[in-house]
């Protein structure tokens, strides 16, 4: 790690005014930020805590789920509200990483992060979700922009995220067996805005909607519509774990399951 | 009351557990010394490159940093060296490239040392290493074993023409060629043998210390074995003598061979310490042990068997290239050759063997012994070859097993390949593992999985395995350049305590229970009377160390020699106090007694009588109770056995998934079968992560793509199902204790058990590991060759 210097504002303001200062960089859980220090892969001038925010919680209302920044995964997984109301959300978060992982990274840092093979970025997208920061909110559709890059700006902290529940939602990992990541997750959702289906871990430019696959559980939600419907390997990641035909394969496979788990 | 018993055969619960799972093991990162530095290695990024410059100017203007040193000022010190030498066919010595402390003039692989700094803290160390100012000249560079020997092939060192290190031979090439000229059949299988990355829990640290006042020098390390260490660096490299050389290698955080090897950074710091006159520190970054730790494995071979109608093996041949890395490491060139060759008449009564093998270097790092070290590589090819000569012949692939089978009654058994079997009883183990597997009732698991959409094979694995390493007149007649005996030294203290030197190591294995264990059941002293005390140059006496199964066989066979010295000596002391002749004096449970009679004396105040001898025969005899013995086998050992595995593939994605393992060895005497089991599984779980997931992935250049977790895999708990192991044991017939040994086992009999099931259930004749779910998938549509 290089030299950096330690904010833990108590206001949102105060960290909003912190990640003002040039090369600022804001933390939550630290589980992907602190290792990136450690191989001296950024030098921050300072490191902005959200910690002390009160960013974190769950409420649950009628027709959405708010999850605070700071929530960490573990309390996703194990809440009983998010059980009740978007199991498949609940089960999503409690296949992240390892269990220490799950009690530190927080819904927050993974979304800013967008990590291409995440997990949360399908649910997010397929469950149609708006996200909401210290200056807007932003409609899942246009938050993503590619591997690792989202339209955030540098001194913009994700304050909450709010799903619409569902009618039926699952998501099925193909977990990338070295790094236990997503070699291809889909989420899969019939809800107020009908029915989409998410994909991580198979994209180039990461998380990314399945338009034949939505078309085609448009008009029949079943496996078997989904029987045939093609996945072009053209813009999927190809690497030592696997190329882009297998990912487009395991997209049919993994939608079709995802979408029998779903009911 | 009844003390529990806890000698041979008792499943004690490991004495060290306690200190390792309580955080309070003493591992050498968590060694500080006064006034220590820190040392950062630059490493090379490149595979292959010519060293134009380096300026190290504003490194050493940084805070904090103390030198830096080059491979210019290791120029006129020896190179690493290497333990091995190998003839090849024409009676001249392999080339042996010199191995730089530090790079100098080239870098030939990715995580080759061009440059280390030396500052206060290790934070200033590597904020200076990135003011080091290197210009490299990329040269072309090669990394795929299969290209090394190519014509115009890149060449690694100009002193190695083509590449090639060495090209040896064993067995009769004559009477191969003859039996393949008349063969009812010759069965082909070409196969390669993954290369695989150790990673020990613990990486690699290294602590160089210098005495002003004595000028003693002090080495703590993670090492498997510190007396080499300590004579390779101090001998070949370093030019210091031994009495003024310590090497300390205390708790060690799992080796599996990577920890045997003499390694630059060890060199380094314990020169730099003399230079400086201060501690220096170096401990691993993880993505340094991917780099620059001695990976395992990697070979590529075509194997062929004649065979009679009736499909009994007539004759083998078979080619190997062994990839060697950039550079020979301590034990490199043995494990394709003496480690390798001689295991290939496996447990079948192949009469006649031809054997060559090619080492090449390439720009990667170097590759070495990895559990089981050469014997994995000998049984992957053979129990895979034999599955293919069952297929082509239309024979079931237990029963051509037994077939060739070496008889129960031919022990001892002499190969083609140099090796003579002392014991062993194959038709007992795979009896005995059919049994635990039940595979007669394989059929109906493999219809109801197919019922559900899954495909099951099962694979079966007849191995065989050398170890104990090893005579010392056979390795030195095969080019090694040690002895391989081991040295105990028990001491009895003056209350009847026991302490015992021993030249093994322990980094894993649990000496500290297992030797206590011989302890207690010899002299019967309570375990907690006795203390195992291994790791250290200043402590215990000249001996080899820890790998090829061969601590207790060995090391083991030496403390009971010197615990026999304790009893004999210790019944001519009791003979004096009881006024008996020493004929007549018994030894029994930690009791001396005189025959037919109720007089007695303990282990005890024999003890004190031998240190406080008032009362004592001092003309005859020597105050103390404390004795020493080395002991050089007469063999190797030969544990075997079966390996049965059952797999269900999905075949939609091609994930394998382990759903049975059973496992039955014969490792001759068992001390504690609780050990054994743990080191069975363990070895196992490595053999399954080497067949399904793990590859050192090189691109065509040398680039490392596998450097890191993210992209290595490593075998996790959940990619397992319990693995059953139970044991059919035959006494290994030249030691004392009738053990054979079991650290190697699992990792040697498992991967062409789990390859054979997923050959099986893909209905496949071959498929190379890792098999991975994309290659299982792409066998499955046909997008790839089986
Ligand atoms: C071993 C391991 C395994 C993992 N496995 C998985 C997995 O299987 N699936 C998966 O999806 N993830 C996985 N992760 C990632 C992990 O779950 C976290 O989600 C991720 O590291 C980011 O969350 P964090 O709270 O730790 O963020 P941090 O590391 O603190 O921050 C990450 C980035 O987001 C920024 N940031 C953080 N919070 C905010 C905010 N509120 N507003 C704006 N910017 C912010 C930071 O500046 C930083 O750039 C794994 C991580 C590890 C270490």
């Amino acid at each position: 790690m290089y030299d950096f210097a330690y904010q833990k504002p108590a206001t949102l303001a105060a960290a909003v005014a912190a990640l003002g200062a040039e090369d600022a960089k804001a933390m939550s859980g630290g589980m992907t930020l602190i290792p990136v220090l450690k191989q001296r892969l950024n030098k921050p001038s300072v490191v902005v805590d959200l910690s002390g925010l009160g960013l974190s919680g769950i409420t649950v209302t009628d027709s959405a789920v708010v999850i605070g920044a700071m929530t960490t995964h573990i309390t996703v997984a194990n809440s009983g509200e998010v059980k009740r109301a978007i199991p498949a959300l609940a089960a999503l978060a409690g296949l992240i990483g390892d269990k220490e992982v799950r009690h530190r990274g927080t819904i927050g840092g993974s979304l800013a992060n967008n990590d291409p093979a995440a997990d949360y970025p399908a649910a997010v997208l397929a469950l149609g979700a708006t996200i909401t920061t210290s200056k807007r909110s932003i409609a899942a559709d246009d938050y993503f922009q590619g591997m690792f890059t989202t339209v955030l700006e540098a001194d913009e902290v994700i304050t909450s995220v709010s799903f619409p529940i569902p009618a039926k939602a699952a998501y099925v990992k193909f977990k990338n067996p070295a790094s236990r990541y997503a070699m291809v997750g889909v989420f899969v959702a019939k809800g107020p805005s009908g029915v989409r289906v998410a994909i991580t871990g198979a994209g180039q430019g990461g998380v990314f909607r399945h338009a034949g696959f939505e078309a085609a559980l448009a008009a029949n939600w079943s496996a078997d519509a989904l029987r045939g419907v093609a996945t072009s390997a053209d813009d999927l990641n190809s690497d030592i774990h696997a190329s882009a035909e297998y990912r487009a394969h395991l997209c049919g496979v993994i939608a079709q399951r995802a979408v029998k788990a779903a009911g | 009351m009844n003390a529990p018993f806890e000698g041979i055969g008792a499943s004690v619960r490991r004495k060290e557990d306690l200190r390792f799972i309580s955080g309070r093991g003493n591992y050498t990162d968590d060694i500080n010394r006064p006034g220590q530095t820190h040392m950062v290695i630059k490493r090379s990024d490149r595979p292959h490159a010519r060293i134009i410059s380096i300026d190290a100017s504003a490194a050493l203007a940084a805070p904090g940093v103390v030198a830096v040193y080059t491979g210019d000022d290791f120029a006129n010190i020896g190179g690493l060296p290497c333990g091995w030498q190998i003839h090849n066919k024409d009676g001249s010595p392999m080339v042996e490239p010199k191995h730089p402390v530090i790079a100098h003039g080239k870098v030939r692989h990715v995580g080759d040392p061009i440059a280390v700094v030396i500052a206060e803290t290790k934070q200033q160390a590597k904020n200076a290493a990135e003011l080091l100012v290197i210009d490299l000249e990329d040269l072309p560079s090669i990394a795929t074993t299969t290209d090394a020997l190519k014509p115009g092939a890149p060449i690694v060192h100009d002193e190695a023409a083509g590449n090639l290190c060495y090209d040896w031979h064993l067995g009769d090439a004559d009477a191969v060629a003859a039996a393949f000229a008349t063969a009812h059949k010759v069965v082909t299988l070409d196969l390669e043998n993954n290369r695989l990355i150790p990673n020990a829990m613990e990486p690699r640290v290294a602590l160089g210390d210098y005495d002003r006042h004595t000028g003693d020098y002090t080495l703590f390390t993670t090492s498997q074995n510190p007396h080499v260490i300590r004579l390779l660096m101090g001998a070949f490299v370093l030019g210091l003598p031994e009495h003024k050389l310590r090497v300390v290698a205390p708790d060690v955080g799992g080796g599996f061979g990577s920890k045997i090897y003499h390694y630059a950074e060890e060199a380094i710091v314990t020169w730099a310490a003399g230079k400086l006159g201060r501690p220096v520190k170096w401990t691993a970054e993880r993505s340094e042990s991917f780099m620059s730790d001695a990976h395992g494995r990697d070979h590529v071979s075509t194997a062929q068997m004649a065979v009679d109608k009736d499909g009994k093996f007539l004759a083998l041949k078979v080619h190997t290239l062994a990839n060697m890395g950039a550079y020979l490491s301590t034990f490199a060139p043995a494990v394709p050759t003496y480690l390798y060759a001689t295991l290939l008449a496996g447990t079948y009564t192949t009469p006649v063997i031809y054997v060559e093998v090619k080492a090449v270097f390439t720009n990667t790092v170097p590759v070495d012994a990895y559990r089981g070290a050469g014997r994995p590589e000998a049984t992957f090819l053979l129990e895979r070859l034999v599955d293919a000569i069952a297929l082509d012949m239309g024979m079931d692939r237990v029963e051509i097993r037994r077939k060739n089978f070496i008889p129960r009654d031919a022990f001892p058994y002499q190969t083609p390949v140099a090796l003579q079997y002392d014991s062993g009883d194959y038709f007992a183990t795979l009896d005995a593992a059919l049994k635990s597997a039940d595979y007669a009732g394989f059929p109906a698991r493999k219809a109801a999985a197919a019922a559900q959409g899954k495909l099951r094979g099962i694979g079966v694995s007849t191995y065989l395995e050398a170890c104990g390493i090893a005579p010392s007149k056979v390795v030195g007649s095969l080019g090694a350049r040690a002895g391989l005996y081991e040295v105990a030294n028990v001491r009895v203290h003056p209350t009847g305590s026991i302490s015992v030197f021993t030249g093994t190591h322990s980094h894993g294995q649990g000496h500290e229970t297992t030797f206590a264990q011989l302890v207690s059941d010899q002299l019967g002293v309570p375990l907690s009377q006795v203390d195992i005390v291994h790791g250290d140059t200043g402590k215990i006496p000249f001996g080899m160390g820890t790998y090829g199964s061969r601590s207790l066989a060995v090391g083991g066979s030496a403390m009971v020699k010197a615990m026999d010295k304790i009893i004999a000596k210790g019944k001519k002391i009791a003979a004096h106090l009881m006024e008996a002749s020493p004929e007549d004096i018994e030894f029994k449970n930690g009791v001396f007694s005189v025959a037919g009679t109720d007089k007695q004396k303990t282990l005890g105040e024999i003890a004190l009588t031998a240190y406080v001898p008032h009362n004592y025969p001092i003309e005859t005899l020597e105050p103390g109770l404390d004795e020493t013995a080395f002991y050089d086998p007469a063999n190797f050992t030969f544990p075997g056995g079966c390996h049965i595995c059952e797999v269900e593939i999905d075949p939609e994605t091609g994930v394998v998934a382990i759903v049975n393992f059973n496992a039955v060895d014969d490792v001759g005497r068992v001390v504690n079968p609780m050990i054994v089991e743990g080191q069975v599984q363990g070895g196992v779980a490595q053999g399954i992560g080497q067949a399904l997931l793990e590859n050192a992935a090189y691109d065509a250049s040398g680039q490392l793509l596998s450097g890191s977790f993210m992209d290595y895999t490593m075998l996790r708990a959940d990619d397992l199902t319990n693995i059953t192991v139970g044991t059919e044991n035959t006494m290994c017939t030249h030691n004392p204790l009738g053990s054979k040994g079991c650290g190697e086992v699992g990792a040697i009999g498992s991967p062409p058990a789990v390859i054979n099931a997923v050959c099986d259930a893909l209905n496949i004749r071959h498929m190379n590991m890792p098999a991975t779910a994309e290659k299982v998938w792409s066998i499955i549509n046909g997008r790839a060759a089986g």
